[in-house]
């Protein structure tokens, strides 16, 4: 095991002082026992979703609180936190969820990826590759991937136990006949271990890729919808498709304008009234890593032009 | 002639249900050959329902049993089969037809992704493939190929029907279940239907077994009638004797009460 | 000459509940034979069952007592106590059966109708085709009506639908009740010959003919109904 997990929270002085009154991570440590099992049978079976005993946290449903009660019973004095939403450190839910565990916990936090121990997230992976000593925890709203075909609870666990996936094609036929390509961007679904169809979550389709073989555990919550699955290490994950509608990854035609990677997921900021537009990359902590090492963005071919120009000109 | 001509497709020996002490249908027992049509008729009340929904297994029988011809298995009790097999048989080598049609389609998906699940369901990956069995089966069913991509809640109450045929029948089942199959539809359309389910007996060898109260599906597409009445199967035998010489004084009457146009 | 049809001491009688229990007995204890190549004329006031009989051979209606015994393929078959799967092969391979009324199918056009007998047994539809128009022609339905329904078809059209689709295929044993009711003269002609055709083919026939110039033209002998 990588840390030892014991009964006693162990007060450690890490800089940052506790909120007094609480038990470290917010939960009681029965609740963490409780979701600790959930989270080992969801890693003994990879891609099923296991249903735990969701507790009432400090933030409203829908906003995390899944990723909260997971995060909160895995973590531990020694651990390094980094939170991201959409990507970024400091939108205000990433902001409020990381205030949350500096004040129940004191433990360490970073925005560099490669720092963190525990990273939780919102509707992205990072560009940087993850490691196996590190966790990554997703917030996930329906866990359930086949939901939006089939209401009843009862049918879907039915067919996830007999592995009758086909109207997880259905929808994909659909995206087809409507607009000539798989059309979904995000919460694409994939096949777990060639055995379970999970929701990857709302991240990107552009991420999906990530999460095939990754060496770092990767751990899902949904709170409102009180299930958990994970994804052990080095698991096969393989998003659906037709054979003659392979999976695909966006792409852009622009690079990031600040640090010049054409690699990363790219967010389209829009600068003015007049349509002007900049395209920069949604991983925050990947951009500035990049800059820090020196690398730029290319001006466009209109700017070097200019720039040409100018110098034969003098 | 093959093996399976020698063998019944389906046996059927003394199915019951109850409901509680009242009676759903008692003690009834047929063969049905591939390729033959047995129509059971009786009216509201008579058990023909209920009759249908144990053999498909939607209702668990009190008693009795129904051994089915599997393709490769050969005579099965339908009761031994796991869950698993049981559905996956109903996807396949059987197939459904409910009276009415909405509860046997998905409404919220295509036309053509409806008659496409059941090839998805059992493995098939090629959307070119797939798109193409599907026109081929709307254009058999007479649905025009152009609504391929339309909503179902676009369709007129035969078109849904015909959809439903279609959905059922694109997995080549040997056996299908229909549940007043006409029930509701305008005249001009139950002659359509009726007569696209006569060339797919023919076409494809199906068996069906068809409930119904109309006299005039039976005389049109049975080869062999079931009466029921009270649960009870009071009369049986080739369609056109039953009809022509009935027996039982219900049976009588049941003909004779057809107005005739 | 050898028998097709051998019945023995057939009883029929009709139980009619709707009419307070009223019971028909139609036919006590006859026995019968008809052989290949001849025409057998039942005839009889009307209600000695001579319809009854027909419909009895074709197990349209259900034998009370004694058996009707036909060659199938070679064998004899009850057809009183024949399971129901059985009585269909027989239709199909065995009997013809021209009834007085044609049950019309909407939709199905006269010359599908005709080919139909064909297809079920396998004929290759081309070859169906042309038989069946050879058919039409023979009993002058004007093409234009080929593609169409008999639903809407005279009374004379529809029989002589009926008759041809029977004519179809040579069954070795045919029973014909009023073949030619509701036909003009020359259609009547027709149908004499291809019943004489018939007979001379080997076939079995049974028929009921009201019309005297039918029934002498192809009746081998005659069997009277009358107190039977």
């Amino acid at each position: 095991m990588r840390k030892q997990l014991s009964l006693q929270p162990r007060i450690k002085d890490t800089g940052s002082p506790r909120l007094a009154g609480y038990n470290f991570a917010y939960l009681d440590e029965g609740t963490k026992r409780m979701i600790r099992r959930a989270i080992l049978k969801a890693v003994a079976i990879p891609g099923h979703q296991v249903p735990f005993g969701s507790r009432e946290m400090p933030l409203p449903l829908g906003w995390g609180t899944g990723g909260i009660q997971v995060t909160a019973s895995v973590i531990g004095p020694d651990d390094i936190l980094k939170v991201i939403d959409q990507g970024s450190d400091d939108t205000t839910n990433a902001v409020s969820i990381r205030r949350f565990f500096t004040q129940t916990t004191g433990v360490r936090t970073t925005e560099k990826t490669r720092e963190a121990t525990l990273i939780q997230t919102r509707h992205r992976i990072p560009e940087t590759p993850l490691g196996p000593e590190q966790i990554i925890i997703f917030q996930v709203p329906i866990p359930e991937p086949l939901r939006f075909l089939e209401p009843r609870e009862v049918e879907t666990c039915k067919m996830h136990g007999l592995a009758e996936y086909g109207v997880m094609y259905v929808k994909l036929y659909e995206d087809i006949s409507a607009h000539g390509r798989i059309a979904t961007a995000y919460n694409y679904p994939v096949m777990v271990h060639h055995r379970y169809v999970t929701s990857p979550s709302p991240i990107p389709r552009f991420d999906n890729p990530k999460m095939d073989r990754m060496p770092a555990l990767q751990l899902f919550g949904a709170g409102r919808e009180k299930r958990i699955y994970a994804i052990p290490p080095y698991t096969t994950v393989k998003s659906l498709d037709f054979e003659d509608h392979p999976f695909e990854i966006e792409k852009w035609d622009h690079c990031c304008a600040l640090c010049g990677s054409s690699e990363s997921y790219l967010d389209e900021i829009v600068t003015d009234d007049q349509g002007g537009r900049l395209f920069v990359c949604s991983d925050t902590d990947y951009c500035e890593e990049r800059r820090v090492a020196g690398h730029k963005s290319a001006p466009p071919d209109t700017v070097k032009l200019a720039i040409t120009r100018l110098k034969r000109g003098k | 002639m093959s093996i399976q001509d020698e063998e019944p497709l389906l046996k059927a020996v003394g199915v019951t249900k109850y409901f509680g002490s009242r009676v759903g249908c008692r003690d009834v027992s047929f063969d049905l050959w591939p390729g033959e049509v047995l129509g059971v008729v009786g009216e509201s009340g008579s058990g023909k329902t209920t009759l249908l929904s144990s053999l498909s297994r939607h209702l668990e029988p009190s008693a009795g049993s129904v051994k089915y011809c599997m393709e490769q298995e050969g005579l099965v009790d339908v009761a031994s089969l796991s869950e698993p097999q049981r559905r996956r048989l109903m996807r396949t080598e059987w197939g459904m037809v409910r009276q009415n049609p909405r509860e046997g389609l998905r409404m919220r998906v295509s036309a053509g992704a409806n008659v496409g699940e059941r090839l998805m369901a059992l493995g098939a990956r090629h959307y070119g493939k797939i798109r193409s069995e599907v026109l081929n089966w709307l254009d058999r069913v007479e649905i025009d190929t152009s609504r391929v991509d339309d909503s179902p809640e676009t369709f007129s109450g035969g078109m849904l029907q015909r959809l439903q045929i279609a959905r059922n029948l694109v997995t080549r089942p040997r056996l299908v279940l229909m549940d007043e199959p006409t029930g509701g539809l305008d005249v001009s359309v139950q002659a359509r239907l009726l007569d696209l389910l006569r060339s797919l007996v023919s076409d494809l060898e199906l068996s069906l077994i068809i409930v119904t109260h109309d006299l005039a599906v039976v005389r049109l597409l049975a080869h062999r009638l079931l009466v029921m009445r009270n649960g009870e199967v009071i009369e049986s035998g080739l369609t056109d004797q039953v009809l022509d010489d009935p027996h039982h004084p219900y049976t009588q009457l049941l003909v004779s009460s057809v107005i005739q146009p | 000459m050898e028998p097709m049809i051998l019945i023995e001491n057939l009883q029929k009688s009709f139980f009619l509940h709707l009419q307070g229990g009223l019971n028909l007995s139609i036919l006590n204890g006859i026995d019968m034979e008809v052989y290949t190549g001849e025409c057998l004329a039942l005839s009889g006031p009307s209600g000695s069952g001579k319809s009854t009989l027909l419909r009895l051979l074709y197990a349209n209606y259900k034998v009370h007592g004694g058996s009707i015994l036909l060659k199938h393929q070679g064998q004899w078959i009850d057809m009183a106590r024949a399971e129901p799967r059985k009585v269909l092969e027989i239709r199909k391979l065995t009997i013809g059966y021209v009834s007085q009324f044609l049950r019309v199918i909407p939709r199905v056009p006269a010359l599908d109708l005709l080919m139909e007998p064909l297809r079920r047994l396998s004929v290759p539809v081309q070859q169906a085709r042309d038989q069946a128009e050879a058919m039409l022609m023979r009993l002058n339905i004007p093409e234009r009506l080929w593609g169409i329904s008999p639903t809407t078809f005279s009374g004379g059209e529809q029989q002589r639908i009926n008759i041809a689709r029977s004519f179809m295929n040579p069954y070795p044993i045919m029973l014909l009740d009023e073949p030619t009711a509701s036909l003009d003269a020359t259609n009547r002609r027709v149908v004499i010959e291809m019943i004489q055709e018939a007979k001379s083919r080997g076939t079995a026939m049974v028929g009921v003919f009201h019309d005297e110039e039918v029934r002498d033209a192809v009746s081998s002998r005659t069997f009277d109904m009358t107190n039977q």
